[in-house]
């Protein structure tokens, strides 16, 4: 129960993080990936919000050894910059730049957002539907 | 056309970094988005829906709250079909999004993350540049 609720307090630290941040709105998403244009800088704020104060949980986190309600930490592999990650990003930063959506604010948005959202959503989806199907040694 | 908002996107960023502390102190999970949404169907799920459930609803109380925040949305259908299929699909092939490579990772001064978040960036910037400035307008 104590995971339920810390899960479902972060998911929504998170999704007010969200919409206090402006990130939500894809229009001001696509303002900041435009350099060329009338650029709106926010979005480097909000990374320079969030990364300080996300660095300061994991070295709190590399202090105490282990997480309050779990056996251990769940450490992303130290791996090489391989092509899969490369051309995932890629893939991701194509469909990022198209709509302004990524996961976060789409899902965000869902609850006021209007028809975009969910579409951009059920599509998303079916996105990781399809790498699912590929076969093992290709994923 | 959007406006700077540095205080506000500040404020917003520290509290999306409080979740991500606060996710990986609990539970010892990196607040990945889309991880966390693939995840949301095999086992183990209870804490990513219950993290799901927070990110949806809090925004919905906002909105009933305060009124529903800004959002413009520019692209048509089908340009928001092809742009979840790739977000979707590239996630999971790159292993992360914004959250996970371009925040956790960021933070953890991971390598493999810094990588990611450099070229999903330039790719999305030049996205916007074929598309506003050299396609479109």
């Amino acid at each position: 129960m104590t995971r339920i609720l810390a899960a479902l307090a972060a998911g929504a630290l998170f999704g007010a993080g969200l919409v206090l941040s402006g990130m939500a709105n894809p229009a001001k998403v696509l303002a900041f990936l435009d350099v060329a244009g009338d650029w709106d800088p926010s979005l480097a704020f909000v990374m320079g919000g969030a990364i300080p104060v996300a660095a300061i949980g994991f070295a709190l986190g590399r202090r105490r050894g282990a997480p309050l309600c779990a056996e251990g930490f769940a450490t992303p592999p130290r791996g090489l910059v391989d092509a899969r990650l490369i051309g995932g990003a890629v893939l991701f930063g194509l469909g990022w730049g198209l709509a302004g959506f990524c996961p976060g604010p789409a899902l965000a948005a869902l609850g006021f957002g209007g028809w975009q959202p969910w579409l951009f959503v059920a599509a998303m989806l079916a996105g990781m539907g399809l790498f699912r199907l590929l076969p093992e040694q290709a994923r | 056309m959007t406006s700077f908002t540095p205080f506000a996107s500040l404020a917003g960023g520290a509290l999306i970094g409080a979740a991500a502390a606060l996710l990986w102190l609990t539970l010892g999970r990196i607040a990945g988005i889309s991880g966390i949404l693939a995840g949301s169907i095999g086992s183990d799920r209870g804490w990513r829906i219950a993290f799901l459930v927070g990110l949806i609803g809090a925004p919905l109380a906002w909105a009933a709250l305060a009124g529903a925040p800004a959002l413009h949305v520019a692209a048509g259908p089908l340009t928001l079909v092809a742009a979840g299929l790739l977000v979707g699909f590239g996630t999971r092939l790159g292993s992360g999004c914004t959250s996970g490579h371009g925040v956790c990772g960021l933070a953890r001064l991971s390598p493999r993350s810094i990588a990611a978040t450099g070229i999903f960036m330039v790719t999305a910037a030049a996205t916007v540049f074929l598309t506003r400035h050299v396609l479109g307008g």
